[in-house]
Protein backbone atom coordinates (compact mmCIF):
# COMPACT_ATOMS: atom_id res chain seq x y z
CA UNK A 1 0.00 0.00 0.00
CA UNK A 2 3.00 2.14 -0.72
CA UNK A 3 1.24 4.41 -3.18
CA UNK A 4 -1.74 5.04 -0.90
CA UNK A 5 0.61 6.26 1.83
CA UNK A 6 2.09 8.76 -0.59
CA UNK A 7 -1.37 9.93 -1.64
CA UNK A 8 -2.30 10.40 1.98
CA UNK A 9 0.92 12.26 2.78
CA UNK A 10 0.48 14.57 -0.20
CA UNK A 11 -3.09 15.55 0.52
CA UNK A 12 -2.65 15.95 4.27
CA UNK A 13 0.31 18.34 3.87
CA UNK A 14 -1.30 21.76 4.28
CA UNK A 15 1.53 23.36 2.27
CA UNK A 16 0.00 21.80 -0.80
CA UNK A 17 -3.30 23.55 -0.34
CA UNK A 18 -2.58 27.23 -0.80
CA UNK A 19 -0.23 29.72 -2.38
CA UNK A 20 1.48 29.85 -5.72
CA UNK A 21 2.09 26.10 -5.88
CA UNK A 22 -1.15 25.12 -4.15
CA UNK A 23 -3.62 22.58 -5.46
CA UNK A 24 -6.34 25.19 -6.25
CA UNK A 25 -3.91 27.25 -8.38
CA UNK A 26 -2.56 24.24 -10.27
CA UNK A 27 -6.02 22.77 -10.76
CA UNK A 28 -7.26 26.12 -12.09
CA UNK A 29 -4.39 26.25 -14.59
CA UNK A 30 -5.05 22.69 -15.68
CA UNK A 31 -8.76 23.38 -16.19
CA UNK A 32 -7.87 26.51 -18.16
CA UNK A 33 -5.49 24.65 -20.50
CA UNK A 34 -8.05 21.89 -21.00
CA UNK A 35 -10.92 24.24 -21.79
CA UNK A 36 -8.86 26.35 -24.20
CA UNK A 37 -7.52 23.36 -26.09
CA UNK A 38 -10.93 21.68 -26.21
CA UNK A 39 -12.60 24.86 -27.45
CA UNK A 40 -10.06 25.31 -30.25
CA UNK A 41 -10.22 21.62 -31.22
CA UNK A 42 -14.04 21.65 -31.24
CA UNK A 43 -14.08 24.84 -33.31
CA UNK A 44 -11.95 23.03 -35.90
CA UNK A 45 -13.34 19.50 -35.70
CA UNK A 46 -17.07 19.95 -35.21
CA UNK A 47 -17.95 22.07 -38.30
CA UNK A 48 -15.82 19.94 -40.61
CA UNK A 49 -17.19 16.70 -39.16
CA UNK A 50 -20.80 17.92 -39.34
CA UNK A 51 -20.59 19.11 -42.94
CA UNK A 52 -18.62 16.15 -44.31
CA UNK A 53 -20.86 13.76 -42.39
CA UNK A 54 -23.98 15.50 -43.70
CA UNK A 55 -22.88 15.15 -47.31
CA UNK A 56 -21.20 11.79 -46.71
CA UNK A 57 -18.09 12.77 -48.62
CA UNK A 58 -14.46 12.88 -47.69
CA UNK A 59 -14.60 10.09 -45.11
CA UNK A 60 -11.38 8.53 -46.33
CA UNK A 61 -9.59 11.88 -46.38
CA UNK A 62 -10.75 12.53 -42.82
CA UNK A 63 -9.55 9.11 -41.70
CA UNK A 64 -6.16 9.80 -43.28
CA UNK A 65 -5.86 13.25 -41.69
CA UNK A 66 -6.79 11.89 -38.30
CA UNK A 67 -4.29 9.03 -38.54
CA UNK A 68 -1.62 11.56 -39.43
CA UNK A 69 -2.68 13.76 -36.52
CA UNK A 70 -2.60 10.83 -34.15
CA UNK A 71 0.79 9.72 -35.44
CA UNK A 72 2.43 13.00 -34.40
CA UNK A 73 3.89 12.44 -30.92
CA UNK A 74 2.38 15.03 -28.55
CA UNK A 75 5.44 15.22 -26.36
CA UNK A 76 7.83 15.56 -29.30
CA UNK A 77 5.62 18.23 -30.81
CA UNK A 78 5.60 20.11 -27.51
CA UNK A 79 9.40 20.16 -27.26
CA UNK A 80 9.76 21.04 -30.93
CA UNK A 81 7.32 23.94 -30.66
CA UNK A 82 9.04 25.08 -27.48
CA UNK A 83 12.42 25.14 -29.24
CA UNK A 84 10.88 26.87 -32.21
CA UNK A 85 8.52 29.40 -30.62
CA UNK A 86 9.96 29.76 -27.13
CA UNK A 87 8.08 30.00 -23.85
CA UNK A 88 4.34 30.62 -24.00
CA UNK A 89 0.90 29.13 -24.37
CA UNK A 90 1.09 28.48 -28.12
CA UNK A 91 3.70 25.67 -27.93
CA UNK A 92 1.41 23.90 -25.43
CA UNK A 93 -1.84 24.48 -27.29
CA UNK A 94 -0.56 23.16 -30.64
CA UNK A 95 0.13 19.56 -29.52
CA UNK A 96 -3.05 19.47 -27.41
CA UNK A 97 -5.19 20.61 -30.34
CA UNK A 98 -3.46 18.20 -32.72
CA UNK A 99 -4.23 15.46 -30.22
CA UNK A 100 -7.88 16.40 -29.74
CA UNK A 101 -9.03 17.15 -33.28
CA UNK A 102 -8.90 13.55 -34.66
CA UNK A 103 -11.33 11.97 -32.17
CA UNK A 104 -13.75 14.91 -32.52
CA UNK A 105 -13.53 14.92 -36.30
CA UNK A 106 -13.84 11.18 -36.86
CA UNK A 107 -16.57 10.59 -34.28
CA UNK A 108 -18.64 13.53 -35.54
CA UNK A 109 -18.36 12.25 -39.09
CA UNK A 110 -19.28 8.70 -38.04
CA UNK A 111 -22.13 10.00 -35.88
CA UNK A 112 -23.64 11.93 -38.78
CA UNK A 113 -23.22 8.92 -41.07
CA UNK A 114 -24.95 6.62 -38.63
CA UNK A 115 -28.15 8.70 -38.54
CA UNK A 116 -31.08 6.74 -39.95
CA UNK A 117 -31.64 8.13 -43.48
CA UNK A 118 -35.45 7.77 -43.49
CA UNK A 119 -36.27 10.68 -41.11
CA UNK A 120 -33.69 12.74 -42.99
CA UNK A 121 -35.43 12.00 -46.27
CA UNK A 122 -38.78 12.75 -44.66
CA UNK A 123 -37.48 16.10 -43.49
CA UNK A 124 -36.29 16.90 -47.00
CA UNK A 125 -39.65 15.77 -48.36
CA UNK A 126 -41.34 18.23 -46.02
CA UNK A 127 -39.31 20.94 -47.71
CA UNK A 128 -36.75 21.56 -44.99
CA UNK A 129 -33.60 23.46 -45.83
CA UNK A 130 -30.32 21.50 -45.86
CA UNK A 131 -29.13 23.58 -42.91
CA UNK A 132 -32.37 22.88 -41.05
CA UNK A 133 -32.11 19.17 -41.83
CA UNK A 134 -28.57 19.19 -40.44
CA UNK A 135 -29.30 21.08 -37.23
CA UNK A 136 -32.84 19.97 -36.42
CA UNK A 137 -32.92 16.37 -37.60
CA UNK A 138 -29.44 14.92 -37.89
CA UNK A 139 -27.67 16.74 -35.08
CA UNK A 140 -30.06 15.73 -32.26
CA UNK A 141 -29.87 12.08 -33.32
CA UNK A 142 -26.09 12.15 -33.73
CA UNK A 143 -25.56 14.04 -30.47
CA UNK A 144 -24.77 11.10 -28.15
CA UNK A 145 -21.95 9.90 -30.40
CA UNK A 146 -20.67 13.44 -31.00
CA UNK A 147 -20.55 13.96 -27.24
CA UNK A 148 -18.59 10.74 -26.81
CA UNK A 149 -16.03 12.06 -29.31
CA UNK A 150 -15.75 15.33 -27.40
CA UNK A 151 -15.47 13.37 -24.17
CA UNK A 152 -12.55 11.25 -25.31
CA UNK A 153 -10.85 14.36 -26.69
CA UNK A 154 -11.33 16.08 -23.33
CA UNK A 155 -9.92 13.14 -21.38
CA UNK A 156 -6.90 12.94 -23.63
CA UNK A 157 -6.30 16.65 -23.20
CA UNK A 158 -6.61 16.38 -19.40
CA UNK A 159 -4.02 13.64 -19.16
CA UNK A 160 -1.68 15.09 -21.79
CA UNK A 161 -1.79 18.67 -20.45
CA UNK A 162 0.54 17.36 -17.71
CA UNK A 163 3.45 17.66 -20.13
CA UNK A 164 2.97 21.46 -20.24
CA UNK A 165 4.97 21.47 -17.01
CA UNK A 166 7.99 20.21 -18.89
CA UNK A 167 8.23 23.55 -20.71
CA UNK A 168 7.91 25.35 -17.37
CA UNK A 169 4.20 26.13 -17.53
CA UNK A 170 1.78 25.31 -14.70
CA UNK A 171 -1.02 22.82 -14.35
CA UNK A 172 -1.12 19.60 -12.37
CA UNK A 173 1.88 18.26 -14.29
CA UNK A 174 3.97 20.70 -12.25
CA UNK A 175 3.79 18.31 -9.29
CA UNK A 176 4.83 15.35 -11.43
CA UNK A 177 7.74 17.07 -13.18
CA UNK A 178 8.96 18.89 -10.04
CA UNK A 179 8.59 15.72 -7.99
CA UNK A 180 10.64 13.83 -10.56
CA UNK A 181 13.53 16.30 -10.38
CA UNK A 182 13.35 16.71 -6.60
CA UNK A 183 13.03 12.94 -6.06
CA UNK A 184 9.90 13.79 -4.12
CA UNK A 185 7.77 10.74 -4.66
CA UNK A 186 4.85 12.04 -2.66
CA UNK A 187 4.44 14.98 -5.04
CA UNK A 188 4.53 12.74 -8.14
CA UNK A 189 1.88 10.37 -6.82
CA UNK A 190 -0.23 13.27 -5.56
CA UNK A 191 -0.10 14.99 -8.96
CA UNK A 192 -0.91 11.77 -10.78
CA UNK A 193 -3.88 11.17 -8.47
CA UNK A 194 -5.19 14.68 -9.11
CA UNK A 195 -4.96 14.25 -12.89
CA UNK A 196 -6.70 10.88 -12.73
CA UNK A 197 -9.44 12.38 -10.55
CA UNK A 198 -9.87 15.26 -12.98
CA UNK A 199 -10.20 12.80 -15.87
CA UNK A 200 -12.88 10.93 -13.96
CA UNK A 201 -14.65 14.20 -13.17
CA UNK A 202 -14.60 14.95 -16.90
CA UNK A 203 -16.26 11.59 -17.56
CA UNK A 204 -18.93 12.45 -15.01
CA UNK A 205 -19.45 15.92 -16.45
CA UNK A 206 -20.00 14.55 -19.95
CA UNK A 207 -22.40 11.95 -18.59
CA UNK A 208 -24.40 14.78 -17.00
CA UNK A 209 -24.31 16.89 -20.17
CA UNK A 210 -25.55 13.93 -22.16
CA UNK A 211 -28.43 13.44 -19.70
CA UNK A 212 -29.50 17.06 -20.15
CA UNK A 213 -28.74 17.68 -23.82
CA UNK A 214 -29.81 14.45 -25.50
CA UNK A 215 -33.54 14.35 -26.14
CA UNK A 216 -35.48 11.63 -24.36
CA UNK A 217 -36.57 9.93 -27.57
CA UNK A 218 -33.01 9.54 -28.82
CA UNK A 219 -31.81 8.34 -25.43
CA UNK A 220 -34.37 5.58 -25.30
CA UNK A 221 -33.23 4.08 -28.57
CA UNK A 222 -29.57 3.96 -27.44
CA UNK B 1 20.73 17.05 -44.34
CA UNK B 2 23.74 15.35 -42.79
CA UNK B 3 23.22 17.25 -39.57
CA UNK B 4 19.70 15.88 -39.53
CA UNK B 5 20.89 12.29 -39.24
CA UNK B 6 24.03 13.00 -37.25
CA UNK B 7 23.00 11.52 -33.92
CA UNK B 8 25.04 12.66 -30.88
CA UNK B 9 27.17 9.87 -29.44
CA UNK B 10 25.68 10.10 -25.95
CA UNK B 11 22.64 8.24 -27.23
CA UNK B 12 24.88 5.26 -28.12
CA UNK B 13 22.76 4.43 -31.13
CA UNK B 14 22.68 5.25 -34.79
CA UNK B 15 19.47 6.61 -36.29
CA UNK B 16 18.47 3.10 -37.29
CA UNK B 17 19.43 1.83 -33.85
CA UNK B 18 17.06 4.37 -32.28
CA UNK B 19 14.32 3.30 -34.67
CA UNK B 20 14.79 -0.35 -33.70
CA UNK B 21 14.76 0.55 -30.02
CA UNK B 22 11.66 2.69 -30.49
CA UNK B 23 9.78 -0.06 -32.29
CA UNK B 24 10.73 -2.59 -29.62
CA UNK B 25 9.58 -0.31 -26.79
CA UNK B 26 6.33 0.46 -28.59
CA UNK B 27 5.32 -2.84 -30.19
CA UNK B 28 6.16 -5.40 -27.48
CA UNK B 29 3.64 -3.77 -25.10
CA UNK B 30 0.93 -3.87 -27.79
CA UNK B 31 1.65 -7.56 -28.30
CA UNK B 32 1.52 -8.17 -24.54
CA UNK B 33 -1.71 -6.17 -24.40
CA UNK B 34 -3.22 -8.39 -27.09
CA UNK B 35 -2.13 -11.58 -25.29
CA UNK B 36 -3.88 -10.44 -22.10
CA UNK B 37 -6.85 -8.81 -23.85
CA UNK B 38 -7.96 -11.92 -25.77
CA UNK B 39 -8.81 -14.10 -22.75
CA UNK B 40 -10.10 -11.11 -20.75
CA UNK B 41 -12.44 -10.10 -23.58
CA UNK B 42 -13.59 -13.69 -23.92
CA UNK B 43 -14.46 -13.74 -20.22
CA UNK B 44 -16.39 -10.48 -20.67
CA UNK B 45 -18.35 -11.98 -23.57
CA UNK B 46 -19.04 -15.15 -21.60
CA UNK B 47 -20.06 -13.46 -18.35
CA UNK B 48 -21.93 -10.30 -19.27
CA UNK B 49 -21.92 -8.91 -15.74
CA UNK B 50 -18.13 -8.78 -15.88
CA UNK B 51 -17.95 -6.25 -18.71
CA UNK B 52 -19.12 -3.03 -16.96
CA UNK B 53 -16.70 -3.35 -14.01
CA UNK B 54 -13.85 -4.24 -16.39
CA UNK B 55 -14.68 -1.15 -18.47
CA UNK B 56 -14.67 0.99 -15.36
CA UNK B 57 -11.32 -0.26 -14.12
CA UNK B 58 -9.72 0.14 -17.54
CA UNK B 59 -11.15 3.66 -17.93
CA UNK B 60 -9.61 4.64 -14.62
CA UNK B 61 -6.25 3.11 -15.59
CA UNK B 62 -6.46 4.98 -18.86
CA UNK B 63 -7.00 8.26 -17.07
CA UNK B 64 -3.55 8.04 -15.46
CA UNK B 65 -1.23 10.21 -17.56
CA UNK B 66 1.69 8.32 -19.08
CA UNK B 67 4.31 10.53 -17.45
CA UNK B 68 2.87 9.93 -13.99
CA UNK B 69 2.60 6.21 -14.71
CA UNK B 70 6.26 6.05 -15.74
CA UNK B 71 7.46 7.97 -12.71
CA UNK B 72 5.43 5.93 -10.25
CA UNK B 73 6.83 2.71 -11.72
CA UNK B 74 10.45 3.86 -11.34
CA UNK B 75 10.25 2.87 -7.69
CA UNK B 76 9.55 -0.74 -8.69
CA UNK B 77 11.28 -1.31 -12.01
CA UNK B 78 13.99 1.37 -12.02
CA UNK B 79 14.90 3.59 -14.97
CA UNK B 80 14.62 0.81 -17.52
CA UNK B 81 12.76 0.09 -20.71
CA UNK B 82 10.33 -2.02 -18.71
CA UNK B 83 9.14 1.12 -16.90
CA UNK B 84 8.11 2.58 -20.25
CA UNK B 85 6.67 -0.66 -21.56
CA UNK B 86 4.35 -1.56 -18.67
CA UNK B 87 2.10 1.55 -19.01
CA UNK B 88 2.04 1.20 -22.79
CA UNK B 89 0.96 -2.42 -22.35
CA UNK B 90 -1.80 -1.35 -19.98
CA UNK B 91 -3.03 1.34 -22.40
CA UNK B 92 -3.04 -1.21 -25.24
CA UNK B 93 -5.04 -3.63 -23.10
CA UNK B 94 -7.55 -0.87 -22.37
CA UNK B 95 -8.01 -0.13 -26.07
CA UNK B 96 -8.13 -3.76 -27.14
CA UNK B 97 -10.61 -5.23 -24.64
CA UNK B 98 -13.66 -3.21 -25.83
CA UNK B 99 -12.59 -3.66 -29.46
CA UNK B 100 -12.42 -7.45 -29.12
CA UNK B 101 -15.60 -7.66 -27.05
CA UNK B 102 -17.52 -5.63 -29.63
CA UNK B 103 -16.00 -7.64 -32.46
CA UNK B 104 -16.80 -11.02 -30.94
CA UNK B 105 -20.29 -9.89 -29.92
CA UNK B 106 -21.04 -8.66 -33.43
CA UNK B 107 -20.90 -12.23 -34.78
CA UNK B 108 -24.50 -13.04 -35.80
CA UNK B 109 -26.35 -15.57 -33.70
CA UNK B 110 -27.24 -17.64 -36.79
CA UNK B 111 -23.56 -18.01 -37.69
CA UNK B 112 -22.83 -19.35 -34.23
CA UNK B 113 -25.79 -21.69 -34.39
CA UNK B 114 -24.61 -22.96 -37.77
CA UNK B 115 -21.12 -23.62 -36.41
CA UNK B 116 -22.58 -25.49 -33.44
CA UNK B 117 -24.81 -27.50 -35.75
CA UNK B 118 -21.75 -28.44 -37.78
CA UNK B 119 -20.33 -30.01 -34.62
CA UNK B 120 -17.86 -27.29 -33.65
CA UNK B 121 -16.90 -27.36 -29.97
CA UNK B 122 -16.70 -24.08 -28.07
CA UNK B 123 -12.91 -23.73 -28.56
CA UNK B 124 -12.97 -24.53 -32.25
CA UNK B 125 -15.98 -22.29 -32.74
CA UNK B 126 -14.15 -19.43 -31.03
CA UNK B 127 -10.89 -19.83 -32.96
CA UNK B 128 -12.32 -20.67 -36.37
CA UNK B 129 -15.54 -18.65 -36.46
CA UNK B 130 -15.71 -15.88 -33.88
CA UNK B 131 -12.12 -14.64 -34.04
CA UNK B 132 -11.90 -14.39 -37.85
CA UNK B 133 -15.18 -12.48 -38.00
CA UNK B 134 -13.93 -10.19 -35.24
CA UNK B 135 -10.66 -9.50 -37.09
CA UNK B 136 -11.69 -6.10 -38.52
CA UNK B 137 -12.68 -4.83 -35.07
CA UNK B 138 -9.55 -6.27 -33.46
CA UNK B 139 -7.33 -4.69 -36.10
CA UNK B 140 -9.11 -1.36 -35.69
CA UNK B 141 -8.20 -1.60 -32.00
CA UNK B 142 -4.63 -2.62 -32.76
CA UNK B 143 -4.25 0.39 -35.07
CA UNK B 144 -5.25 2.82 -32.34
CA UNK B 145 -3.11 1.03 -29.73
CA UNK B 146 -0.05 0.83 -31.99
CA UNK B 147 -0.14 4.43 -33.17
CA UNK B 148 -0.59 5.83 -29.68
CA UNK B 149 2.04 3.47 -28.27
CA UNK B 150 4.62 4.62 -30.82
CA UNK B 151 3.86 8.23 -30.04
CA UNK B 152 3.95 7.75 -26.24
CA UNK B 153 7.39 6.09 -26.11
CA UNK B 154 8.91 9.56 -26.52
CA UNK B 155 7.69 10.59 -23.07
CA UNK B 156 10.10 7.97 -21.70
CA UNK B 157 12.81 10.55 -22.36
CA UNK B 158 11.81 12.23 -19.11
CA UNK B 159 12.67 9.23 -16.96
CA UNK B 160 16.36 9.04 -17.76
CA UNK B 161 16.63 8.76 -21.54
CA UNK B 162 14.38 5.75 -22.00
CA UNK B 163 12.45 7.39 -24.83
CA UNK B 164 14.31 5.96 -27.86
CA UNK B 165 13.66 8.55 -30.59
CA UNK B 166 12.31 10.84 -27.87
CA UNK B 167 15.83 11.12 -26.45
CA UNK B 168 16.68 13.24 -29.48
CA UNK B 169 14.40 15.91 -28.01
CA UNK B 170 16.64 16.18 -24.98
CA UNK B 171 19.78 16.37 -27.12
CA UNK B 172 18.15 18.98 -29.34
CA UNK B 173 17.92 21.22 -26.28
CA UNK B 174 21.31 20.37 -24.78
CA UNK B 175 23.25 20.92 -27.99
CA UNK B 176 20.96 23.63 -29.43
CA UNK B 177 20.29 21.55 -32.52
CA UNK B 178 16.60 21.97 -33.40
CA UNK B 179 16.99 19.63 -36.37
CA UNK B 180 17.28 16.76 -33.89
CA UNK B 181 13.82 17.59 -32.53
CA UNK B 182 12.48 17.69 -36.08
CA UNK B 183 14.11 14.32 -36.69
CA UNK B 184 12.49 12.89 -33.55
CA UNK B 185 8.98 14.11 -34.39
CA UNK B 186 9.07 13.28 -38.08
CA UNK B 187 10.63 9.84 -37.65
CA UNK B 188 8.17 8.92 -34.90
CA UNK B 189 5.23 10.07 -37.01
CA UNK B 190 6.54 8.15 -40.04
CA UNK B 191 6.94 4.98 -37.95
CA UNK B 192 3.38 5.32 -36.66
CA UNK B 193 1.95 5.82 -40.14
CA UNK B 194 3.95 2.86 -41.51
CA UNK B 195 2.82 0.60 -38.66
CA UNK B 196 -0.75 1.70 -39.30
CA UNK B 197 -0.40 0.89 -43.01
CA UNK B 198 1.00 -2.56 -42.18
CA UNK B 199 -2.06 -3.26 -40.02
CA UNK B 200 -4.43 -2.12 -42.77
CA UNK B 201 -2.62 -4.46 -45.14
CA UNK B 202 -2.90 -7.28 -42.59
CA UNK B 203 -6.63 -6.72 -42.41
CA UNK B 204 -6.96 -6.91 -46.17
CA UNK B 205 -5.00 -10.18 -46.19
CA UNK B 206 -6.83 -11.69 -43.22
CA UNK B 207 -10.33 -10.83 -44.40
CA UNK B 208 -10.41 -11.72 -48.11
CA UNK B 209 -14.21 -11.90 -47.96
CA UNK B 210 -14.60 -8.21 -47.20
CA UNK B 211 -14.82 -5.57 -49.95
CA UNK B 212 -11.51 -3.69 -50.09
CA UNK B 213 -13.25 -0.29 -50.10
CA UNK B 214 -13.21 0.98 -46.52
CA UNK B 215 -16.65 2.60 -46.58
CA UNK B 216 -19.23 0.02 -45.74
CA UNK B 217 -22.47 0.23 -47.62
CA UNK B 218 -25.46 1.08 -45.52
CA UNK B 219 -27.46 -2.06 -45.05
CA UNK B 220 -30.50 -2.34 -42.85
CA UNK B 221 -28.35 -4.13 -40.31
CA UNK B 222 -25.66 -1.48 -40.28
CA UNK B 223 -28.28 1.13 -39.46
CA UNK B 224 -29.54 -0.84 -36.54
CA UNK B 225 -26.04 -1.25 -35.21
CA UNK B 226 -23.91 1.79 -36.05
CA UNK B 227 -20.36 0.37 -36.06
CA UNK B 228 -19.99 -0.61 -32.42
CA UNK B 229 -16.22 -0.33 -32.36
CA UNK B 230 -16.10 3.37 -33.23
CA UNK B 231 -17.27 5.00 -30.00
CA UNK B 232 -15.44 2.48 -27.84
CA UNK B 233 -12.20 2.98 -29.73
CA UNK B 234 -12.41 6.73 -29.84
CA UNK B 235 -12.92 6.60 -26.11
CA UNK B 236 -9.73 4.78 -25.60
CA UNK B 237 -7.60 6.62 -28.11
CA UNK B 238 -5.29 9.12 -26.51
Amino acid sequence: MNVLNFVNAFFSDSAHWHGYDGIPTRLGEHVQYTLEALAIAAAIGLPIGLVTGHYGRGGNTLAMISTAGRALPSFGLLVLMFIWLGFGMTPVMIPLVVLAVPPILVTTYEAMRSVDPSPVDAARGMGMHEAKVLFQVELPVALPLILSGLRSAAIQIVSTATIAAYVSLGGLGRYIVDGLYQHNYEKVVGGATLVALMALATLGLFWAVARVAVSAGVRRSH
Amino acid sequence: MNRFFDIPSDLQHSWFGLIGLHLREALLPVLAGLVFALPLAQLCVRFRWLYPPVLWVTTVLYAIPSLAFFVVLIDYTGQTELTVMIPLGVYSLVVLVPAIVDGVRSVPQETLAAATAMGFGPVRRYVQVQLPIAVPAIIAGLRVATVSSISLVSVGMLIGNQGALGNLLNDAQIYHRPELAWNSVLTTAALAILADAVLVLARLLLTPWMPSGTRRTKTKDAQARPEPAVPALEDAAR
